[in-house]
């Protein structure tokens, strides 16, 4: 165990949570703005990626791609408003989580209807492939680091986006106060929606610089949306920044967990034993971290509300 | 007779007359298909004590379906290899007698709904929704990377379990064995909706601050709700099991916690035999469109939307006028 992996890991751990960014940035605005949980996030983010691997193919552009897994993630976002989500906000949660969950059975099979069931790929631009030497001689793909920089972008603009912008107070204040944001003359339907869709692209966008690491497939989306639930509810539902804090936590204990747990209990276990034991500690310790901090703070780490 | 309790009348008939048809007219698979959806609405029934009554909305209770399921696939698995399930402190064998299995199953499943309950019942609303969400993926994937019961591939067992007098490798005997559970289940649940401890149950779930005011305590009442649910759902999982003679961590997925919720709103949330409707049209409609087309779930998650969306109080609801509950 040198130091240049333990720095390895802490980088992957932190790519994974950028990502994990992403995807709770835009559940934690949309049940924040509009008090609603949306189990069909993950399928958003599957669309994002299925849009870029056939943008990709078409065209060879890593840059059109990305572009396309947004512009689709989010015109798909506006069409489930539009028809079905806009009527579930009145309605209690039980419903909302059955609707969405309908959402997702609807958006797998549809998606398997038309790309079949085989997974597509994404290749990673050679612009951003191979390794790079970062100082004190650790080895890491670029790619990787482009994700990292890029979620950390994503989320400075957030953040300015909703603290500095006219939309962004129309947005924090829809989230006080739905009445009285609407007696002062904004559109809160077109609100609701424009919310929704920018949860939508995001999510697209995780899909997209995601998939090029992984495969592209039915079904990709949903352990995503599972581990961004457990990064909003540790981060307090509603919080951006605390979105951002749980998705760092989630991705380097998941991380690290994978591979330190098996070399801890190597200390005293046989190797085999060692391993089955650690992976299979590993696997759950993001929902043990999740009812530590349940157990101290019943709302999450910066959520206010109950 | 109310109108309500005709239908009952004509679901519980219809659940057992076509089985009993099926096996005069010997068609083994519509038994197996039969018991398949009594096995559902056995756990769904169980769900329901949570969720419709008590107003937990647990996205969780895979939990308990899979403990039952590998209670059932553990104790066999020594029993059919000879193996000793502990040889320390005592020395305990496995088992293939299912009275012994449905005991462990059912006290292990209430064990862990105890403590799921006791961490997760001190949040609520979406917090809850999404704890109990999590709880399920900690058992699916600890399922999945623990090699020592079959891990991702699952575990078979070759024979099914036997009850003392009975023939369980009969279809119509094991479909026996799983109606008459169901309906003491129901009795049950019956009676629990009209004992003081339902009645409280309703209260806590409508106004829990009176309930509190008059001095009960809402979290014991839910908690005890929770683990009386968690039960049941725990012998619906290792009757599932028998009846596949497989177990796997698919049983522990997060899609049989959202199936389960959908039977009971596809049936009608708040009444007792919602859930039993409710599974038996899923196995239905899961057999008459799984032949013709391979995109089932795609037209049933188009009818789950339009009865969320249109059609609130589900089957029942849509057969008898709005749930007057």
């Amino acid at each position: 165990m040198t130091f240049i992996l333990i720095a390895e890991q802490i980088l992957n751990g932190i790519q994974f949570g950028v990502m994990l960014f992403l995807m709770a940035a835009g559940l934690t605005l949309i049940f924040g703005v509009m008090g609603l949980i949306n189990l069909a996030h993950g399928s958003l983010y599957m669309v994002g990626a299925f849009a870029a691997a056939a943008v990709a193919g078409a065209s060879g552009s890593f840059i059109l791609a990305v572009i396309a897994a947004m512009a689709a993630a989010a015109m798909a976002g506006v069409i489930v408003e539009l028809a079905v989500i806009r009527r579930l906000y009145a309605r209690d949660h039980l419903e909302q989580v059955l609707a969405t969950f309908a959402l997702i059975l609807v958006f797998s099979e549809g998606t398997r209807w038309v790309f079949g069931s085989f997974p597509l790929f994404l290749d990673i631009p050679d612009y951003l492939s191979g390794p790079v030497t970062l100082p004190a001689g650790i080895q890491y793909p670029l790619y990787r680091l482009a994700l990292i920089i890029a979620g950390l972008l994503v989320a400075i603009g957030l953040g300015l986006f909703i603290t500095r912008t006219r939309v962004g107070i129309q947005i924090r204040a829809g989230e006080n106060d739905r009445e009285m944001t609407a007696a002062l003359g904004v559109d809160i339907a077109k609100l609701y929606t424009f919310v929704f869709a920018l949860g939508a692209a995001l999510a697209g966008l995780a899909g997209a610089l995601v998939g090029a690491i992984q495969s592209v497939q039915i079904g990709m989306g949903e352990p995503v949306l599972i581990l961004a639930f457990v990064v909003i509810v540790i981060g307090g539902i509603g919080s951006i920044k605390g979105a951002l804090v749980g998705s760092l936590l989630v991705g380097l204990t998941d991380t690290l967990g994978g591979v330190f747990l098996p070399e801890f209990f190597k200390l005293f276990a046989d190797a085999d034993v060692a391993t089955a034991t650690g992976s299979a500690l590993a696997s759950m310790a993001i929902y043990v971290l999740m009812a530590c901090i349940l157990i101290w703070r019943p709302t999450g780490l910066y959520g206010a509300r109950t | 007779m109310t109108r309500e309790t005709a239908l009952n009348t004509v679901l519980m008939a219809l659940l057992l007359g076509v089985p009993l048809w099926a096996w005069v007219s010997d068609e083994p698979f519509t038994i197996t298909l039969a018991t398949r959806a009594v096995i559902f609405a056995l756990a769904a029934v169980g769900l329901n004590i949570a969720l419709g009554l008590g107003g937990l909305v647990s996205f969780g209770h895979a939990v308990y379906f899979g403990i039952g399921g590998y209670a059932m696939g553990i104790l066999a698995f020594h029993a059919q290899t000879y193996t000793p399930l502990m040889e320390w402190p005592l020395a305990i064998p496995g088992t293939k007698l299912m009275p012994v299995i449905w005991l462990v199953a059912m006290a292990v499943s209430g064990l862990v709904a105890l403590a799921i309950g006791l961490l997760s019942l001190r949040t609520s609303g979406v917090y809850f929704i999404m704890i109990t969400l999590a709880f399920g993926q900690m058992f699916y994937f600890f399922s999945i990377s623990w090699p020592a019961y079959g891990g991702e591939d699952g575990l078979s067992i070759y024979i099914r379990n036997s009850f003392p007098g009975l023939n369980t490798l009969d279809p119509i005997q094991f479909f026996g064995i799983c109606f008459v559970i169901l309906c003491l289940v129901l009795w049950l649940n019956v009676r629990i909706v009209n004992a003081p401890f339902g009645l409280a149950l309703n209260a806590a779930r409508q106004v829990p601050q009176r309930v509190e005011t008059v001095g009960l305590d809402p979290f014991r009442i839910r908690l005890t709700a929770l683990v009386i649910s968690g039960m049941i759902c725990g012998l619906a999982g290792a009757l599932f099991a028998d009846l596949n003679r497989f177990v796997s961590p698919t049983m522990f997925s997060w899609q049989m916690s959202g199936e389960l919720i959908v039977f009971i709103i596809l049936g009608g949330l708040g009444r007792v035999f919602g859930p039993v409707a409710g599974a038996t049209i899923f196995v239905v409609l899961e057999h008459a469109l799984g032949g013709v087309s391979d995109y089932f779930l795609f037209f049933f998650g188009l009818l789950l939307l339009g009865v969320v969306l249109f059609a609130r109080g589900g089957l029942y609801g849509l057969a008898l006028g709005r749930a007057d509950r």
